[in-house]
């Protein structure tokens, strides 16, 4: 099947755009183009479809190797459907999920097997992603069963290795989920996922359901096995101390769109879009001295399943120059520095021109805006 | 020199513990602080650490096969809370004392509208009619910040959002004007945005009615920001006590240095996180000597024989830590003994 | 944050050391352990032969003496030995039809639940239509019709009738399981669909069928009970609880121990099993360990 050419000049776009990326192969590993999820809304007695949940409304980001992209947002926003998404745990309604330059969404289900192996996941709960009733062993074994990388001893033997490449001792394979605490049942999981020799793994929120001391020791074992073995990490979480740490790039998620992607540093530095200002804001700061000016967004997220129109965040937006524009235009994902992707036809350079938005109803037009957000800019401790 | 002010509630020497057949957990074991009229304690502590059992404790509300151990008080407004009897308790609950839980969801009632709810504190334990009770619900609705009030009163829980629920427990909580409101974890359930809403509105109504707030949470950020005084957690026990300022910038105990250390933050750079070894031991089981001291970097025979109590440091710090008699320890830190061990248990 | 937790119940040992520690338990289990040994053993506790009707003339319809603890009936036939072959016959069938019905509950519920879609729904629209008939009726009606029946038959049937409401659970329980995470991880790691069902769901889901086994049991005892003493059970000369105490019921005033005895026995083995079945639900549950 040979490639249409719109796609190998998208590769060369991206190839163009990627910052950093010294590996040996060229092109991202994993890369999505417009993703959608969407949820029928059932209603009446004939399940009439009444609607849907856009979980996830086209959303596209590429992942380089070796790379930690993490999606981050609030409830809600999307970030969870997408990392299964791309798993195919659940089954996207739309869009284009290449791995290694395959497209995963037209695999039959061995191919798909075979493929799952690169790809796997961590999850947030440590209490109800082990099956209670198995041993740590035998989850950990069954990867290694299903994709017959070993029999009997041998497996034994990778069990092992692998439980003390997470921190554990070998001993504790025969024992059950139960008899360990929630930082000890999250190396399980890793170890767990680690067993098929994966290239990629999606960690949907592991240490969010951790205390802050052993979060910090899952924290550290992640980043020790993304530079031992090579890995990619899609990173899905909500606290943003923990995802500056963990991460070379960012995107923001909000009502299933990304609204904002940047590197680490830049998004951390310099948030451009209003969403984004106002979570690094809200972040409390373990620091009694620093009295912050918080932006205090108005009211609640909106339900998913009826988005606002036109900028899915402009009935909450604090931009100065927000008007009826943005509740018409949706505003397209641009690069407004390198490497910097922001969705607001508000906050200049935008290829929204001004016509356009006077013509949806705008009056105000695009201006910068950068509130100075304090404890960004303290020196280290 | 002025005299600091009557504490408004004094716990001294609380203890709880679970008596199951397997073992006895002592969740509590020994935990004193006090609150003054008007202020915002913050009581910091990981999971296990006993701190919530601390807020169930002093508004009695602890299941068998927990009991209050005797020898603990818990001083409040003249009496003690402990042997105070249950009608007597009742009048206080919601009343002089109340308590916002963590869940939203779970702590409302399903079946009853918003306002019914907040309504129904009023008219247990106030006099005047349901509508007088009703004009009092919708009136504190709309002091916790909620829109259309007198809308928003007659809809059910799950018709509001997760910030708006926590809203509805506050104004549950604080509808009769309580003199202490003790919250338990109240935002770690909400989206960080609503957190940071949620936390203004407690620090507001508290300047506003003047009452004084047992905040209970994880989050070193929390405390931070919104607390006077801190008590810091750790097997049961009160292991540090400071006002906020000195805690952050001076901790004393190694447990609450190994915290602030090990939280990643927004102002630092990449590398790798300093982390406290091993994990928190179980409440049936607790070591002996000081509970710290397999984790801790500065641990020395004195710590394995005695118990430490809790030291003065200085006017308003103390800290249960054997390096307040041998300061020049700290400078010769150690791997602590489970790393020595080998791998974390 | 996440206090901990309510412990799943898996290792064995935990089980059975529960159970064993409630007192109405053991005392199920005796008493259970005290009627059908010596029932299975029946040609070795039986005193004599349960047919033999060795003195019609002076041997009949005798109360219960020391010779014939539980007496003897019309026809001379010791009481004793006839409740002891009866309840060999009356559990085995009671056993075997339970087993048939949790079996085919499990599985049709299990795939059921776990197949989905359109799949999930037709099978549970059979199941309500299968719901609907009245078992006990049915039953009447068969076993009227068809006389000579074999005891296997028999069994069967019952057992084929016994599986709607288990089956419910079942996929209910499913269900729910499917959506826990380590089902995704399961098929993360790429397991096919049998694998999950049969190691990962299945394994989960024992709890309720553990139970309406124990109370399954009891409940087949009395049916078979009944249908024997209507007469369309298990047919004379073979003995079973039901329809010795049918022997028993045109004297019930005079002889009263033809019907007592195995009247007994029924009323203490249905007792006793499910006095088990919930002891059981209890060993099984997860339990909260107080607070954090």
């Amino acid at each position: 099947m040979t490639e249409p050419s719109w796609m190998s000049d998208t590769r060369e776009r991206i190839r163009a755009v990627e910052s950093g990326g010294t590996s040996e192969k060229s092109g991202p590993l994993l890369s999505i183009r417009n993703l959608s999820k969407h949820f029928p809304i059932k209603r009446g007695l004939l399940g009439r479809t009444a609607g849907a949940v856009r979980a996830v409304n086209d959303v596209s980001f590429d992942i380089a190797r070796g790379e930690t992209l993490s999606l981050v947002g609030e409830s809600g926003c999307g970030k969870t459907t997408t990392g299964r998404s791309i798993l195919r745990l659940i089954e996207p309604t739309e869009g284009r999920i290449d791995f290694d330059g395959r497209d995963i969404r037209r695999l039959g289900a061995s191919a798909l097997r075979a493929v799952r192996r690169e790809m796997q996941i961590i999850f947030q709960d440590p209490v109800s992603s082990l099956n209670p009733r198995m041993t740590i062993g035998a989850a950990i074994r069954e990867g290694i069963r299903i994709h017959r990388l070993a029999e009997g001893a041998a497996a034994n033997a990778i069990v092992k290795r692998l439980l003390e490449e997470v921190g554990l001792r070998g001993e504790y394979a025969t024992r059950y989920p139960h008899e360990f605490s929630g930082g000890q049942r999250q190396r399980i999981g890793i170890a767990r996922a680690l067993a098929v020799e994966p290239r990629f793994i999606v960690c949907d929120e592991p240490v969010s359901a951790l205390d802050v001391s052993v979060q910090a020791q899952v924290i550290n074992l992640l980043r020790d096995l993304q530079r031992d073995r090579q890995l990619t990490y899609l990173f899905i979480a909500h606290d943003l101390s923990v995802v500056k740490h963990m991460s070379d790039r960012v995107a923001v998620m909000y009502l299933g769109k990304i609204l904002e992607l940047a590197s680490a540093e830049d998004l951390y530095r310099e948030p451009m879009m209003p969403y984004t200002q106002a979570l690094l804001s809200a972040v409390p700061v373990p620091d009694p001295r620093i009295r912050k000016e918080r932006i205090l967004l108005q009211g609640d997220v909106p339900s998913p399943a009826s988005p606002p129109p036109g900028c899915v965040f402009h009935p909450r937006c604090h931009h100065p120059a927000k008007d009826a524009a943005c509740a018409k235009i949706v505003p397209p994902l641009e690069e407004k520095a390198p490497g910097h992707f922001v969705a607001c036809i508000k906050q200049p350079p935008t290829l929204v021109s001004w016509e356009q938005q006077q013509e949806a109803g705008g009056v105000n037009p695009p201006v910068r805006y950068l509130p100075v957000v304090e404890q960004l800019s303290r020196s280290d401790n | 020199m002025n005299e600091p002010p009557a504490p408004l509630l004094s716990v001294e020497n609380l203890s709880t513990w679970f008596h199951t057949p397997a073992a006895i957990a002592k969740s509590v074991d020994g935990v004193s602080f006090s609150v003054a009229p008007g202020e915002m304690l913050g009581i910091v502590g990981e999971s296990g650490c006993g701190k919530s059992v601390t807020a169930l404790s002093i508004l009695r509300l602890i299941q068998q096969p927990g009991r209050i151990e005797p020898g603990s008080r818990i001083m409040f407004e003249g009496n003690d809370l402990v042997t105070l009897d249950d009608s007597a308790m009742r009048h206080i609950r919601g009343n002089r004392i109340s308590m916002i839980f963590q869940e939203p969801m779970s702590a409302l009632n399903p079946v009853f509208t918003v306002g019914d709810q907040v309504a129904e504190v009023v008219r247990i334990h106030g006099e005047g009619s349901r509508k007088d009770a009703w004009k009092r619900a919708v009136e504190m609705l709309s002091l916790t910040g909620i829109p259309d009030p007198e809308e928003r009163a007659r809809q059910y829980p799950h018709q509001l959002s997760g910030g708006m629920r926590q809203r509805v427990l506050i104004a549950m909580a604080l509808v009769m004007n309580p003199a202490l409101v003790i919250a338990d974890e109240p935002t770690t359930a909400l989206d960080v945005t609503i957190q940071a809403q949620i936390l203004e509105l407690l620090v507001d109504l508290q300047k506003r009615f003047g009452t004084s707030i047992l905040l209970i949470t994880h989050d070193l950020g929390v405390v931070a920001e919104t607390a006077s005084r801190v008590v810091v957690m750790y097997c049961g026990e009160v292991v540090e006590e400071a006002d906020v300022e000195t805690l952050f910038s001076a901790a004393h105990h190694p447990y609450t240095e190994g915290l602030m250390q090990a939280m990643p933050q927004l102002g630092e750079s990449r590398d790798r996180l300093n982390v406290i070894p091993g994990s928190v031991p179980p409440p049936t089981d607790w070591p002996s000597g000081c509970r710290f001291r397999d984790r801790c970097k500065y641990s020395w025979e004195l710590c394995e024989q005695q118990h430490p109590p809790l030291y003065q440091i200085s006017a308003a710090h103390t800290s249960r830590c054997h390096l307040a008699l041998e300061p020049e320890r700290r400078a010769h830190p150690h791997p602590p003994l489970v790393e020595q061990l080998g791998v974390p248990a | 944050m996440i206090a901990d937790l309510p412990l799943p119940f898996l290792a064995k040992r935990t089980v059975a050391r529960r159970l064993l520690s409630n007192r109405s338990a053991l005392a199920a289990i005796a008493l259970l352990l005290v009627i059908i040994i010596p029932c299975v053993a029946a040609p070795a506790f039986a005193p004599y032969d349960p047919s033999v009707q060795p003195d019609i003339i002076g041997l009949r319809s005798q109360g219960p003496t020391a010779a014939h603890p539980f007496g003897t009936d019309p026809f001379s036939r010791d009481v004793l030995s006839r409740v002891l072959y009866g309840g060999r016959v009356s559990l085995a069938v009671a056993l075997v039809a339970t087993l048939v019905s949790i079996t085919l509950g499990t599985a049709y519920g299990a795939i059921a639940g776990f197949a989905g879609g359109a799949v999930e729904a037709v099978m549970m629209r059979i199941l309500d239509a299968l719901l609907s008939i009245p078992r006990l009726l049915l039953l009447i009606a068969i076993f009227a019709a068809w006389r000579q029946l074999p005891l296997a038959g028999f069994v069967g049937i019952i057992g084929l009738t016994g599986w709607y409401g288990l089956s419910r659970i079942v996929r209910g329980q499913v269900l729910a399981i499917k959506g826990e995470e380590f089902v995704v991880s399961a098929r993360a790691l790429g397991a096919g669909r049998a694998r999950i069902l049969l190691k990962h769901i299945l394994p989960n889901i024992l709890t309720p069928v553990i139970v309406a086994a124990a109370l399954g049991v009891g409940h087949v005892i009395l049916l078979e009970a009944g249908l024997s003493y209507l007469g369309i059970g298990v047919q004379q000369p073979e003995p079973s609880w039901g329809n010795i105490i049918q022997d028993g019921s045109d004297q019930i005033a005079g002889l009263w121990w033809i019907s007592f005895f195995p009247g007994m026995a029924i009323v203490l083995t249905v007792m006793a099993f499910n006095v088990l079945g919930d002891a059981l639900r209890e060993a099984l549950q997860p339990r909260h360990m107080g607070a954090e």
